[in-house]
């Protein structure tokens, strides 16, 4: 048996994002994002709601395109209409299951090839819900759902996997256990993974490296450097913790919320 | 037998199942009872026994089977065109935005057409054939499907739509996957509408002329004043209606089992 160790070169995508802009119509989201991700990292991108942390996500997944810069992975220009092919593999807020396909057929979506069967039998197994692949998506439970669309992601073997919040409408200890799945996932297929969250303690327990966004760039960049698994309790992760937390926080609130505030 | 608490209420639940047809009895044997008395002319409404008698002699006799072929034929041979038809367009305009432009409104403006007001311009047109028959119920139940069919891949979820293509999932994969089986609720909808007019406008259209159905046989009697035939032709009518609307239901619960809806229906007591 061999160990997996973090040194050998990993099955991820590096990512290479050069002033990179998006503007809707008069508001301007993000502009001039300069980022290197390295293959095999993890990386989690905090900030406010409606910093544009979600669109930096939906632009490397190709469901959006760039007003300005360029986005590549592994070196190839990032194609919208072929990310799939690129191995980029997306987990939404929602799990979007297909509703009138049984589970098991849900992994299976857009899986070609004789092993299908074999490859969705073991994604399934791996989130833990092998027993559930004939039942349908609304018999389950939000965190059960969401298990199944981590599956559907993994089953393609992506080397980059994008995560926009996917643990937002679950109860905490939900949470807690699907942070333990997703990081023995990350560590066993070695893919690239960039975690957008509004929840600064997810970040610091999951992520090698959080980003803030803040004013339509990249305003700070944290590594993460405790050993995995982390635990919650330790003195130098809470530190962390607090330390990301009052950079967000320290960004004056927009005067509308302030008032709103006192 | 013991006095069980618990047999009351039972006994009490079998009664009750069988007040809905406490009704219809009543008014079977009313009607019975004065058409035997001579209170009831049977020109007007002969008794219910000589229904069920000349059901049976033309049963036995074959004629009857013939006049239900040639009816459901021309039913379903409409249906299937008109109906055909309104899914194709309904895919077309529900999908392409060019094709919603090109079309959508003049097939809205058609649409406020009763399609029963065109009985002059397709005797008109087809003279008193066949195919007069067919336009009519053809027109009839196209709209219901298409608009339907329109509305179901219009509303189909957009997430789901974006997840699929981010997945990989273009063209007819797309369609055949998320779009078609996201508007099926919608088209089953417009199915159960359309079987409700079909018949509407074959009775019309089979009593305006016919050589064989269920309205030719019924208009021959009237002829006759055979009235007991008549009304085994309206009865006929009201059962395939409701076999029509059975067999859109059966259609339903089988291509929706997915469907929360139809799951509680399943676990609850028939």
């Amino acid at each position: 048996m061999t160990t997996p160790t973090p040194l050998q070169p990993r099955k991820g995508t590096a990512v290479r994002i050069r002033g990179l802009g998006k503007r809707y119509g008069a508001r301007q989201v993000l502009q001039g994002v300069e980022l290197d991700i390295a293959a095999g990292e993890f990386v989690a991108i905090v900030g406010r709601s409606g910093c544009g942390k979600s669109t930096l996500l939906r632009m490397l997944a190709g469901l959006e395109s760039g007003t300005q810069g360029s986005i590549e992975l592994n070196h190839q220009p990032l194609a919208r209409d072929r990310v799939a092919e690129q191995g980029v593999r997306l987990m939404f807020q929602d799990a979007r299951l297909l509703p009138w396909k049984p589970v098991g057929e849900n992994v299976a979506l857009g899986l070609s090839g004789p092993d299908v069967g074999a490859r969705v039998q073991e994604a399934l197994a791996a989130v833990g819900l092998a027993e559930r692949i004939g039942d349908w998506p609304t018999a389950l439970s939000g965190g059960q759902r969401q298990r199944v669309a981590l599956a559907r992601a993994l089953v393609h073997r992506p080397r980059l996997l994008l995560l926009d919040e996917p643990l937002g409408a679950l109860d905490a200890l939900t949470r807690i256990e699907m942070h333990a799945l997703i990081e023995r996932l990350w560590r066993e297929h070695g893919f690239t993974a960039v975690l957008v969250t509004h929840d600064v303690s997810e970040a610091v327990a999951l992520a090698d490296r959080v980003l803030l966004i803040e004013d339509h760039v990249v305003a700070l960049d944290q590594p993460v450097s405790l050993a995995r698994p982390r635990s919650r309790g330790n003195a130098a992760f809470a530190h962390l913790e607090g330390r990301v937390l009052q950079r967000v926080l320290q960004q004056p609130l927009p005067t509308e919320l302030s008032i709103a505030a006192l | 037998m013991s006095q069980v608490p618990t047999e009351a209420p039972a006994r009490w639940r079998h009664l009750q199942s069988l007040v809905p047809w406490l009704l219809p009895t009543l008014l079977l044997s009313v009607w019975e009872l004065s058409a035997r008395m001579g209170w009831l002319s049977t020109r007007v409404l002969p008794e219910p026994w000589a229904v069920l008698v000349a059901f049976w002699q033309l049963a036995s006799s074959g004629e009857l089977w013939e006049h239900i072929g040639v009816s459901t034929a021309r039913a379903l041979s409409g249906l299937a065109i008109g109906g055909g038809l309104g899914l194709l367009l309904g895919l077309l305009t529900g999908s392409l935005r060019w094709a919603e432009m090109l079309l959508d409104t003049t097939l809205q403006m058609v649409r406020n057409i009763p399609p029963l007001a065109l009985i002059p311009l397709v005797i008109l047109w087809f003279g008193i054939d066949e195919s007069a028959k067919l336009f009519l119920v053809a027109v009839g139940v196209f709209f219901p499907i298409y608009l339907n069919t329109f509305h179901g891949i219009r509303s189909v979820d957009k997430g789901l739509i974006e997840m699929a293509r981010s997945y990989g999932l273009s063209g007819w994969q797309l369609q055949r996957l998320v779009i078609l089986p996201g508007a099926l609720p919608s088209i089953l909808v417009g199915l159960r509408f359309s079987l409700g007019l079909m018949w509407v406008l074959l009775i019309v259209a089979e009593t305006i002329s016919a050589q064989a159905g269920i309205g030719y046989m019924t208009m021959n009697a009237r002829e006759f004043l055979q009235t007991d035939i008549v009304l085994v032709g309206i009865l006929l009518y009201a059962l395939l209606g409701k076999l029509a609307d059975v067999l859109a239901r059966t259609l339903e619960r089988l291509a929706l089992r997915w469907h929360p809806s139809h799951q509680s229906h399943n676990g609850a007591p028939a």
